[in-house]
């Protein structure tokens, strides 16, 4: 599946300053991984110690929450567009 | 001059500079300004407070931005009433009301929002914008339009209709959001990548603009002649709110205003169609699982609390509670409050007061407590909450046989005094 990913301003130094990434997967998690292999240093800033999504991170998939879906296992369709959005805000 | 010294990241401890920043850019994590106390402590005291004005701004030292001519309405040094009435319908000792429906745009996000807009001026940008659930939309408006700056507030289509009056009479662009507030919080935090001139007060300005809520704190203990509180109870959408009064009541202690280290008790209050804060605290977790919000306190109806984690550290850590109120109680505690104090508050009061009650008749916040309950928000906001239940006791002809027949010819209120010569009057007029 291909899947588009867009990056939030904070880590398009890791992209080369793209603010869209597309990477194959069939899964949120497969995606994210398929970004870090593409361009280093996503896994760090995305996931804790026991590979889960950091607490400050938030991952949307066609703008619904990943943790309402089925989080990192959330499969993907061809097309779909993953956001990674800072926690971080409102209120 | 003002005495910021950085940002800090809470969760790594990176260090930033003073700048449109509010996450990690390596965790994440919120972003915290940080201060010199000592040399705020060798510049304020209990007299240069109350030589300043009678606004949030007397408090500037303690201030993430310090400006000769800030951009203000006048938020703050809003009413601490003591409510013995209410104290004595919750079964409670002293009870106090802090009842910032009184701000300029009728609630504490004028607090917030005049200190964002006065560092988002100081950093150049010319455009506020925001995320809201109605009262913040109210209030960066107005002081943008105060500013001169132009302003972008993006809420939820479902707002209360005063909510979207008040915010587009000052002229600004209002975009109605198809979707929850996590909707469109999310929607903006994804413009501040795409957008990076533009203040969002609450998300790239956010640092600033939450420090505002420490005034709380300020004013209360000032109003308690510089002593803390034993309990105050918060209401909670983000947990903003509650972590920096409790941050608040610290720096105090801190810069010597206060006389003893303050034991300040920290409750949250939330409606139970959005409680993921209060979820947490009843099964003793850390994790805040979000939720779709479906309550009537539409400016607490935050389903991701961005400051979840913290508020329940706050509140744990301070012997606190947390509790939530159904929409049933939520319209009770409105009209108690409204009934017993004169004071009518917003859907996000009601939840305050229903907390409130809930947790004195749980012995949770005591009767020898000094307890502050904060008000954050006017009643007029949110009228539809009460459509239903309070209107007009008769509608009459403009006969007083028509009045006489709707309250009843005795007092109705039977309580003697200066009145009680309308008995005779009332028989000589059933005479004639």
């Amino acid at each position: 599946m291909s899947v588009t990913v867009r990056i939030p301003a904070q880590l398009r130094t890791l992209t080369g300053g793209a603010s869209e990434v597309t990477v194959e997967g069939s899964t949120v998690g497969e995606a994210l991984k398929a970004l870090d292999a593409a361009h280093a240093g996503f896994a760090e800033r995305l996931f804790d110690d026991a590979g889960a999504l950091r607490r400050f991170v938030n991952v949307f998939l066609a703008d619904e929450d990943v943790r309402f879906l089925g989080g990192l296992d959330t499969p993907v369709a061809d097309g779909q567009t993953l956001s990674i959005v800072p926690a971080v805000a409102g209120g | 001059m003002d005495f910021v010294s950085g940002l800090r990241c809470r969760e790594c401890g990176r260090a930033y500079p003073a700048e449109a920043l509010h996450v990690c850019d390596y965790c994440f994590g919120p972003l915290e300004v940080t201060y010199d106390y000592e040399a705020i402590a060798a510049s304020i005291s209990r007299d240069t407070i109350a030589r300043g004005p009678r606004s949030i701004w007397r408090y500037a030292d303690l201030l993430p931005v310090a400006d000769a001519a800030p951009v203000d309405l006048g938020a703050g040094f809003t009413p601490l009433v003591r409510a013995d009435r209410l104290a004595a319908e919750l079964g409670l000792g002293e009870l106090w009301i802090k009842d910032d429906t009184a701000n300029p745009t009728g609630s504490f996000k004028d607090r917030v929002v005049s200190v964002a807009l006065t560092k988002a001026r100081q950093l150049g940008f010319k455009v506020a914008a925001c995320a809201s659930t109605g009262n913040l939309a109210n209030s960066v408006a107005a002081h943008a339009a105060r500013a001169g700056m132009d302003s972008v507030v993006l809420i939820p289509a479902d707002l209360e209709r005063a909510k979207i009056t008040m915010t587009a009479v000052y002229g600004g662009k209002v975009v109605a959001v198809e979707g929850t507030y996590d909707d469109v919080n999310r929607l903006c935090a994804e413009l501040t990548s795409e957008r990076p001139s533009w203040a969002f007060v609450n998300v790239n300005v956010r640092t600033y603009y939450a420090e505002g809520s420490k005034t709380l704190a300020f004013e209360i203990a000032e109003q308690l002649d510089w002593t803390a509180p034993d309990h105050v109870v918060v209401p909670i959408g983000s947990g903003s709110q509650l972590t920096k009064v409790a941050k608040g009541f610290e720096e105090l202690a801190k810069v010597g205003l206060l006389d003893r280290a303050p034991s300040v008790r920290i409750s949250g209050a939330q409606a139970e169609g959005c409680a993921p804060v209060a979820t947490a605290f009843a099964e003793g977790t850390d994790a805040i699982r979000p939720v779709k919000p479906d309550t009537i306190a539409k400016s607490l109806a935050i389903g991701n609390p961005a400051d979840g984690w913290y508020a329940l550290d706050a509140i744990r850590s301070s012997g606190g509670s947390c509790a939530a109120a159904t929409d049933g109680e939520i319209i009770e505690a409105i009209g108690l409050l409204a009934r017993t104090e004169g004071i009518f508050a917003e859907t996000a009061g009601g939840v305050t007061i229903a907390t409130l009650a809930k947790l004195a008749a749980q012995g949770v916040i005591r009767s020898d407590e000094r307890v502050v309950a904060i008000v954050t928000g006017h009643g007029l906001k949110t009228v539809e909450a009460l459509a239903g239940t309070v209107g007009p006791t008769a509608t009459i002809a403009s006969t007083l046989d028509a009045f006489d027949e709707a309250i009843g010819t005795g007092d109705p209120f039977d309580t003697g005094g200066p009145t009680a010569a309308t008995t005779a009057d009332q028989a000589t007029r059933s005479n004639a």
